[in-house]
């Protein structure tokens, strides 16, 4: 009998994990193990790099090579990794304040590299590690511990900032729309260059707790009503989707060369320069 | 539903936070919360084998089957 993928993929002496009752970053890492399963890559030639928050928490579970950088860099590092040995398939696991506040630069160069990561953002909204602070996700009107009369802030779409930044696969699921994120996941894996995956959750402990949006259960219930396909989103006016989470896949392009491949042939090049000089 | 479909509920007790996710989004209704809060099978014969228990399951502890 076929081993459970959790038995293949996870480290069970980690477990249980630290996330609070009901918090949504474990559907989200669940689908990224069940997303590398389906994509059928080497679990040694797989690289989970995380930031700092409670999403980073994530690859300290899971049992792949895994390496735990500091507060918005895990793309930084993720670079590193992926320009010395481009055979790895890099997975980054970042939250919203992670990837688009402390590492918004380097979320946004990368993207313009085209370079062959897969970012998975656990987008909760707020900064669940420190206490609950509004992050550039944070919606208008909402209150945090540093918001306490409504967040007047406009939110990033991380998915617009994304796509403008010249990502090459970019797509948004729910934990409640869960095999569609796994499905999105194994398709960032599989595509060649920058691919964005934001994965709204949920956290009900802070962001659920002080907007009076109940447990975890009923937050997660709350998902389809506050969420609209792209495809029916093509139909709705400007103020009908004021208030909804556009899902789906916006970007899915191979127009665009990946950089490490440029960059194979950059060395190439110039190897072969050197040669000529002998 | 004959004998071998019989379907393979298993929760990890040590692993489940009893957040109540599984039991309140089954389609069927076929998982109930026990006195801690945490999901027990109440109705085999509604079971549709979706597996979304298992997939939303936020703590790893839920492994669902149909019995060998």
């Amino acid at each position: 009998m076929e081993q459970h993928v959790f038995d293949r993929l996870m480290r069970d002496d980690k477990l249980p994990h630290m996330w609070c009752r009901g918090c949504g970053n474990g559907i989200v890492l669940q689908s990224i193990i069940r997303a590398i399963d389906r994509t059928g890559i080497d679990q040694d030639k797989a690289v989970i790099v995380s930031g700092v928050g409670c999403s980073s928490r994530a690859n300290n579970y899971t049992d792949f090579c895994g390496l735990h950088t500091t507060h918005g860099r895990p793309i930084a590092f993720a670079t590193g990794v992926k320009m010395a040995n481009p055979e790895l398939q890099v997975i980054v696991v970042t939250g919203d304040g992670d990837s688009t506040s402390i590492g918004g630069n380097h979320f946004i160069q990368a993207a313009r590299r085209n370079i062959d990561l897969t970012v998975v953002v656990f987008n909760n909204s707020n900064y669940g590690m420190t206490g609950g602070q509004y992050s550039p996700t944070t919606p208008v009107g909402a209150f945090t511990r540093t918001s306490v009369y409504g967040n007047i802030e406009p939110a990033f779409d991380v998915c617009r900032l994304a796509e403008g930044s010249g990502a090459t696969y970019v797509a948004r699921s729910t934990t409640y729309h869960v095999q569609s994120l796994i499905k999105y996941i194994a398709s960032g894996i599989t595509h060649k260059g920058f691919s964005v995956i934001d994965a709204m959750c949920d956290c009900p402990t802070l962001f659920g707790r002080i907007n009076g949006l109940g447990d975890g259960a009923k937050m997660i219930a709350a998902w389809p009503e506050k969420t609209v396909s792209i495809e029916k989103a093509g139909t709705l006016s400007a103020d009908e989707l004021e208030e909804k989470v556009i899902i789906g896949e916006f970007v899915n392009s191979s127009r665009r060369s990946e950089y490490t491949e440029k960059y194979a042939r950059i060395i190439e090049e110039a190897q072969r320069e050197r040669a000529d000089l002998k | 539903m004959k004998q071998e479909e019989k379907v393979d509920f298993r929760l990890n007790r040590e692993y489940c936070k009893a957040c109540g996710i599984c039991t309140a989004l089954c389609p069927k209704k076929a998982i109930s919360a026990d006195d801690e809060g945490k999901p027990s099978m109440i109705n085999e014969e509604a079971c549709i084998m979706c597996r979304l228990c298992e997939l939303r399951c936020p703590d790893f502890a839920i492994r669902i089957g149909r019995m060998q």
